[in-house]
């Protein structure tokens, strides 16, 4: 990458989230239809026929409610719901129902942790919801090339976020979806794991110039990719003085470039008037009787405070609410321990297997019972990884899991202590000979070489940390 | 095989009757309208039966599910003829804007039934059926009851439900019962007027005929409105209305004078608001779901513009281009905006006016029936709705009743109240009923 010109990226993201309301926005047809046909979860009200009238779901203004709190919003008094007009094949009445033109929550902010623990406000100027259309596939072979509809999804609802241009780098994009993410479970509002759950349109312009929509963008990688190819794409076009057209592109999740739209978005009239169905909603008397659960930002000081643990090991824990709560179950034997051991040792052993925590929960007290074991230190790091890889193995193909205690015994893991390997240990000591010289004239790493090989001598039954002692003392007798 | 002859083209579909009757409860030997023979508007959803609004564009479109009202008339052990004809979606006074023919007067053949309720008005005065259904946007009930001798009522907006009606205009419109007698129409009412959860515009407050009604000691007050007996109005319709008014007087009733200016601005609010409304909610007719099937080329809009071009009817394209212009960004704030404003004065006018008399009465149309023919200009046809738009802009109920004849053609008399008070305008409607009996 040149860097003649230090180019600063301005980026705004717009974000649509499906709530995971049991009913779509306004009619009761489920919005479990993942696993089902197209049109299959649909009703007059969602398809749009004739005589059909929208019915408001109670429950999705509870939870916008819930997510503009959370992000710190100001709260409209009253809700409006407009209709948005446009032609398109997946919206059944060719108007959606929006609360686009008066924001439900606006002004709030989401604090993101940078890497060196900087704290970075990125300002989300409004919140609202509205119904999600329909959905339509192409289909493209050798004779013919068509178009098909599936309602399911019409009339899912939608929450959109739309953040200021606070936002630097691909990297902060990713670190605020992430952050968004989290809040929107803690808030139990949303699902991530639903395909297309969530979309995101990111604006971005670099230095000034013109700014470029990118729409289209549905995972968090994509995210994160679309920004940095637009970002080289712009910055190469500037360093060779060429100019940045003001326009809408599309993300390509499978190639990961952006390509030109049509232009045709750029001024469109939607004849926005008060939707004539539905009353206006009295949103200030909702506020009062709405609850927030305790949010990250103040759970993970609260493991700081109460737990005494590092403030990284408690941004790592907070940042699931399901890791969180498993957290706070089985961490009393020793937090501290409990913190580290689960955020170095356990999450990456779950994600080898593709495993979620909850997938675990019915065996917590194992967990426990081996936390309990590394804290009264009766058998060493290395077999604590053996036993929690077996136990993980065990759960994920549905075997008959083994407690730890019962593990260690058949597996004779238990440390020994370091005075029945004394005899081991000299005869090592004796056997590398260069390795001690190379100790002794300063050089690092010798000296784990020679613990590597008792612990190789001992199955690692030994405790490291002892033998390095034992290793040393002998050294230090021997020059005496 | 039909049971009747449709002398007038009051009907777009006629039922199988023997198909209708399976759907009525068969325990229920008393319904209250028990197998009345009714006769709905083609606007208002019937499942199974077909739906066309007096359109082409929807012409074999099968309504999934029967609006709330007729299933209330099937709960209560209605029978359903068919389907009448009406002005395309609504828009219209005449009925002769339907993509199926004018409905003819069955007083005078050479005259229009009124509109857009029109076949379910000509249907009652031809003696087919007693009650229909009808719908009323800007007096789409009152006109054709009032051209064609019967009883029409437009309820107090949010008391029928909605759900079902093909819409035209949601904020002022109202499905509501029309019959050859107050009587027919109170109990048709009764009927229908139930709340409906799934219609959030609908509230609770569901009509019951109470048979001995507590009088009240008080004197009432009748206004008579200036606008309503102006210049716009035929001088032998007004001096009928009077006529019938001030045989009454004697019942106990005050009379009074009084004026509502801002009725003025009635019309033009009510153009703006309704056709505003309708662009939006006619949108969605495009061939792809249901109604007449698009020929889908490669284009997509392409497909629509020429299905909409081609199937919906000159008034229609005409009020959907002035609704589309109304909603423009540039033309909001000075159209539906003001419209909106309008509306609220005009609503505000009435609850000051029912703070000084109970009723307001006046002639429901300014003339007879006009001949075929006769409203060419678009404009014209807007203007004869001028003393029937103020309820549907304000919500209150309204009812036309049957006023002696003009040079032969009958005349309707318009009864107005404050929101809700229907109860007391079929009290007033059965008084005025027998007295010009006599």
């Amino acid at each position: 990458m040149k860097n003649e010109n230090k180019l600063i990226p301005k980026i705004g993201l717009e974000i649509h989230c499906q709530l995971n309301t049991k009913s779509k926005l306004f009619c009761s047809c489920s919005t479990d239809f993942r696993n089902d046909n197209p049109n299959t979860h649909v009703c007059p009200t969602c398809l749009g026929l004739p005589g059909s009238l929208p019915v408001l779901n109670k429950k999705s203004i509870e939870y916008g409610i819930k997510i503009c709190l959370s992000l710190n919003c100001s709260i409209s008094n009253v809700g409006i719901f407009c209709r948005k007009n446009y032609f398109y094949p997946d919206l059944t009445k060719a108007f959606q129902i929006t609360m686009g033109e008066k924001p439900l929550g606006f002004d709030g902010y989401l604090t993101i942790n940078e890497d060196d623990n900087k704290l970075k406000k990125i300002n989300i100027s409004r919140i609202h919801l509205e119904e999600d259309p329909g959905r339509l596939v192409h289909i493209n072979n050798h004779e013919n090339s068509y178009t098909l509809v599936d309602y399911n999804r019409s009339g899912i609802p939608l929450v959109e976020i739309v953040t200021s241009p606070d936002i630097q780098s691909p990297k902060e994009a990713r670190l605020f979806l992430n952050k968004l993410r989290t809040t929107l479970e803690y808030l139990d509002v949303f699902d991530s794991d639903n395909e297309g759950s969530l979309r995101v349109d990111a604006n971005i312009s670099l230095n000034g110039n013109n700014r470029v929509e990118i729409k289209n963008i549905s995972s968090y990688r994509g995210v994160e990719k679309a920004l940095t190819y637009e970002i080289n794409r712009q910055t190469e076009l500037i360093n060779s003085n060429k100019f940045i057209e003001m326009e809408t592109r599309h993300y390509h999740e499978d190639t990961g470039i952006t390509t030109s739209g049509r232009n045709k978005e750029k001024s469109v009239d939607y004849r926005y008037f008060p939707e004539p169905d539905l009353p206006v909603i009295m949103v200030s008397e909702w506020v009062k009787d709405i609850n927030l659960p305790e949010l990250p930002d103040i759970k993970s000081k609260r493991f700081i405070n109460e737990y005494l643990i590092s403030p990284h090991y408690a941004y790592v824990l907070t940042s699931d609410i399901n890791l969180a709560n498993f957290y706070e179950m089985v961490c009393n034997v020793n937090p501290i321990l409990s913190s580290a051991w689960i955020v170095d040792i356990l999450l990456g052993e779950l994600n080898y297997r593709d495993m979620k925590i909850n997938e675990i929960i019915t065996h917590k007290e194992y967990i426990v019972e081996l936390i309990e074991i590394l804290n009264n230190h009766l058998i060493t790091d290395k077999s604590g990884v053996i036993v929690i890889r077996l136990i993980l193995d065990q759960i994920k193909l549905g075997k008959n899991v083994e407690k730890p205690y019962d593990i260690i015994k058949r597996m004779n893991l238990n440390k020994e202590s370091v005075d029945s390997f004394v005899d081991k240990i000299k005869m090592i000591v004796r056997n590398n000979k260069k390795a001690i010289d190379d100790h002794l004239s300063g050089k690092k790493g010798a000296l784990n070489y020679i613990v590597g090989q008792v612990m190789k001598e001992t199955k690692g039954k030994a405790d490291p940390a002892e033998v390095h002692d034992i290793i040393e003392k002998l050294i230090s007798k021997k020059t005496e | 095989m039909n049971l009747f002859e449709d002398e007038f083209n009051s009907f777009i579909t006629i039922c199988n009757l023997n198909e209708n009757t399976k759907d009525i409860e068969k325990d229920l030997e008393s319904g209250l309208i028990q197998n009345s023979k009714i006769a709905i508007k083609d606007n208002i959803s019937t499942k199974d039966i077909e739906t066309t609004c007096g359109s082409k564009i929807l012409s074999g479109y099968i309504p999934p599910y029967d609006a709330f009202s007729v299933s209330c008339i099937k709960k209560e052990g209605g029978i359903i003829v068919g389907k009448t004809n009406m002005d395309e979606f609504g828009m219209g006074s005449t009925t002769e804007n339907s993509a199926y023919g004018p409905t003819l007067n069955p007083h005078d053949k050479s005259r229009v039934a009124g509109g857009s309720s029109g076949g379910s008005a000509a249907a009652i005065a031809s003696g087919v059926v007693n009650m229909a259904l009808g719908s009323d946007t800007g007096g789409s009930i009152r006109c054709p009851a009032s051209y064609c001798g019967i009883v029409g009522l437009k309820p107090t907006y949010g008391r029928v439900s909605r759900r079902g009606l093909i819409a035209y205009s949601n904020s002022f419109e109202q499905i509501g019962p029309m019959g050859k007698t107050v009587n027919d129409v109170e109990k048709l009412f009764e009927v229908i007027s139930s709340y409906d959860s799934k219609d959030s515009t609908s509230y609770n407050n569901k009509y019951i005929h109470l048979s001995n009604k507590n009088k009240s000691k008080n004197k009432k007050i009748i206004g008579i409105p200036k606008e309503y007996f102006g210049e716009g109005v035929d001088s032998k319709v007004s001096s009928k209305i009077m006529n019938a008014i001030s045989n009454i007087e004697d019942h106990e009733y005050e009379i009074i004078d009084c004026t509502i200016p801002s009725l003025k601005y009635a019309l033009a609010a009510y153009y703006i608001i309704c056709t505003s409304e309708a662009s939006s909610n006619l949108s969605r007719f495009d061939g792809v779901r249901y109604g007449i099937k698009s020929e889908l080329n490669d284009n997509w809009h392409d497909s629509y513009t020429n299905l909409r071009s081609k199937y919906f009817g000159e008034e229609v394209k005409k009020r959907i281009l002035l609704g589309t212009f109304a909603l423009s960004e540039n033309y909001f704030g000075k159209y539906y905006e003001k419209a909106k404003y309008v509306c609220n004065l005009i609503k505000n006018d009435f609850s000051l006016i029912f703070k000084k008399c109970d009723f307001l009465i006046g002639p429901t149309m300014p003339t007879i029936a006009p001949k075929i023919g006769a409203l060419s200009n678009s404009l014209d046809m807007y203007q004869t709705d001028i003393l029937t738009v103020p309820a549907n802009i304000s919500g209150i109920p309204s009812i036309s009743i049957p006023c002696g004849k003009v040079n032969g053609m009958p005349i309707g008399l318009q009864i107005m109240s404050k929101w809700n008070n229907e109860d007391e305008i079929f009290s007033l409607s059965y008084e005025i009923e027998e007295e010009i009996k006599k």
